[in-house]
């Protein structure tokens, strides 16, 4: 086979694998936006937070250290201890929950039968000031985060691949562990929100809020629920990205990245998310590996815009979502 | 007590359509343009025109520009700060192949240049709304950086990819470059903000702007009623767009003199537009101001106190920025989101009958 093919071919399979991070991403938002009908922008910066919380916890660092030491003259740092991955992700899971519950009895309780739009700015402002929250509680340096995922070539499918074409491929382990606990977790989370109970009043407080309520359903309790699940998410994804690229500030940018991913899938449908964000993971490397070295490279950074932005034009609702009516 | 309108009679319509209808309204008005043309600029020093004013005077063309798209006809939009980028390397351009023309000149042309940008990017608001629109301009956000950065003709070749601004002057006081006395960038900057707010004024309460409003309060009634939704976006996007170039270009050639694409109109920039329009108020000039000057005086406020009087570190301070600023817009949603201007209104109801109780 020729090379340029060969290269083609190994550029889409990592695109894929880019997209299923993506995908991650924009799960949580289609959860939140299926329950309450909010476009919550906050959840790449709570993708951020949970990274750096569990960092935090794992490195045993004392919450706003800088600012303690800053008003008080201390000089304290650390606790000293270090704690396991697995209680560590525990811990923050705990601490995603605690959030969710401030989220929705501080913010969103007060907001209720607001505009779309008024709310989307609500979380961008949420989204500040966890940004600055994370960075006041664990500082805002460039952290690495271990919890004992492999990474770097998976040697099978290189011997394997060049054993068929002469010509291995470049595969991350961490890109194929993030494919499988997505697959889990679109599993999981489909299981749940159509067998268990919970999952069933969740699907029918997305349907119709008034109807819901008029059976019994608590709205607070499975909108704390939604922002829970969403946090941990969240969790899931700051877990795969810190690990892949250090927890930083960019982490929050990947929510910028997972708009496009849901314009195309479709804001209301699980498996839109997924499709989109492989779709947005291919079609932004081949266009980088093909038209990029033609316009300078970086195409990257808009790509994904300018094609859901072509897309919407002749499909507004996306792929899968649901025919938008509108009546006066 | 202080501000009452007795024996104030409107004779004519034409008097009761006044922007400022009651008389101690247009007299504080008059002296606040008083104090701005004729007692600011003696006073004024490097420290003061660089933090506070000149940054204010230009975000508010933008916040002004922002709050015709998204306050007035309402479509949200975050490609501020794209378009800020667009009236800064057209003024660029401009300044450069032509550098006998006044800069006034040019930074009217980058604003129209601008406005031709965002009617093409304005163009998927015909078919999609809401947050759909608004990551439909995070495409120009993105794009329009990413153009700037990677076209060398943009930035004329120049080793470093940054523009700088040459000197210029209007009526041989120079107002860009590095010799650039501190009133002379006030002054530029003040007048082109008096001239866009009295434009912008005169717009939104014509025909024009209430075509735009009934097409923010709901777009399919509006088409019912007669207002072409073709037009009236359009027409928004394109206004908008004029003002928020306008800001772009002064606030590369006069305010920073030289700029990096990414970091100067990055998309923080579209963010910060955003909020100063929602804590200002969305639909009012007046807010535009309020929140201009709220947002551009904070940081300065905080860093004074935080860094200057507690001795923290400055990134801290800038984290607690962060959390402040946030924390800001949610309780400005939740409690006022009507922003500054209502506050500013309610004062003014309690004021009229204040100390009296009825």
């Amino acid at each position: 086979m020729p090379d340029q093919l060969l290269y083609a071919m190994e550029v889409t399979l990592n695109g894929l694998m880019a997209g299923v991070l993506y995908a991650l991403v924009a799960l949580g938002f289609v959860l939140i936006f299926k329950a309450s009908g909010i476009f919550n922008y906050a959840q790449g910066v709570m993708a951020l937070f949970a990274a750096l919380t569990l960092v935090g916890i794992m490195e045993g660092q004392v919450p706003f250290a800088n600012l303690i030491n800053a008003i008080f003259g201390t000089e304290i740092h650390t606790f000293g201890w270090q704690v396991p991955a697995v209680l560590a992700i525990v811990l923050t899971l705990l601490v995603m929950i605690l959030l969710a519950w401030c989220v929705q009895k501080f913010v969103m309780r007060h907001l209720v039968n607001q505009e779309p739009i008024i709310l989307f700015m609500a979380t961008i402002g949420l989204a500040y000031f966890l940004e600055g929250l994370g960075d006041l509680m664990w500082g805002s340096d460039i952290k690495k985060l271990d919890v004992g995922l492999p990474q770097g070539l998976n040697a099978t499918i290189d011997d394997l691949t060049y054993g068929w074409f002469g010509y291995g491929f470049f595969i991350d382990n961490l890109d194929i562990i993030a494919t499988v606990v997505a697959a889990v977790l679109v599993i999981g989370l489909t299981v749940f929100s159509q067998y268990s109970k919970q999952g069933r009043a969740l699907r029918a407080v997305a349907d119709d809020h008034q109807a819901a309520l008029s059976v019994g359903i608590s709205l607070n309790y499975i909108w704390v629920l939604v922002w829970s699940i969403a946090g941990f998410v969240a969790l899931v994804a700051g877990i795969m990205w810190g690990t892949k690229s250090g927890v930083q500030f960019s982490l929050s940018l990947i929510a910028l990245k997972a708009l496009p991913v849901l314009m195309l899938g479709g804001f209301t449908s699980i498996p839109g998310a997924i499709v989109g964000g492989l779709i947005i993971g291919v079609g932004e490397k081949l266009f980088e590996f093909l038209i990029g070295p033609m316009v300078g490279g970086a195409t990257e950074n808009w790509f994904a815009y300018v094609l859901a932005l072509l897309f919407l034009v002749f499909r507004p609702q996306g792929l899968f979502g649901e025919k938008i009516i509108e009546r006066v | 007590m202080f501000y009452r309108e007795a024996g104030d009679f409107n004779t004519s319509y034409k008097q009761d359509n006044q922007t400022f209808p009651i008389k101690f309204d247009r007299w504080r008005y008059y002296a606040v343009l008083a104090v701005a043309f004729g007692v600011v600029p003696f006073f004024i020093n490097d420290y003061w025109a660089n933090a506070v004013f000149v940054p204010f005077l230009i975000y508010t063309i933008a916040a002004i520009g922002l709050n015709i798209l998204t306050g007035y006809c309402g479509q949200l939009s975050l490609g501020t700060g794209g378009f800020m980028a667009v009236g800064a390397y057209a003024v660029y351009k401009l300044m450069t192949a032509f550098p006998d023309v006044s800069i006034v000149i040019h930074v009217i042309l980058a604003g129209g240049i601008t406005a031709a940008v965002g009617v093409l990017f304005g163009l998927p608001s015909l078919r999609i709304k809401g947050f759909y629109l608004a990551v439909a301009t995070l495409a120009a956000q993105f794009f329009l950086v990413w153009l700037f950065n990677r076209v060398p003709w943009f930035y004329n070749y120049s080793a470093s990819g940054q523009i700088s601004a040459p000197e210029r002057t209007v009526v041989g006081v120079a107002v860009t470059g590095a010799n650039t006395e501190a009133w002379a960038k006030y002054m530029i900057s003040l007048v082109f903000v008096v001239a866009c707010a009295w434009l912008a004024r005169n717009l939104t309460r014509g025909t024009i702007g209430r075509k735009w409003m009934a097409i923010r309060d709901m777009d399919i009634a509006a088409e019912i009623i007669g207002v072409n939704p073709l037009t009236a976006k359009l027409s928004a996007f394109a206004v908008s767009s004029f003002f928020v170039g306008i800001s772009g270009a002064l606030f590369f050639s006069v305010y920073l003199g030289a700029v990096e694409v990414g970091e100067a109109f990055g998309i923080q920039k579209s963010f910060l537009v955003l909020f100063m329009i929602i804590i200002g108020g969305l639909g009012s000039i007046f807010g535009s101001f309020a929140g201009a000057a709220f947002l551009v005086l904070l940081p300065v406020l905080l860093k004074n106190t935080l860094v200057g009087g507690f001795g923290w570190a400055t990134d801290l301070a800038a984290h607690f920025e962060l959390v402040i600023v946030g924390g800001l817009i949610i309780s400005f949603l939740i409690m006022e989101p009507h922003g500054l201007a209502q506050l500013w209104r309610v004062a003014k109801e309690k004021l009229r009958l204040w100390p009296f109780p009825h």
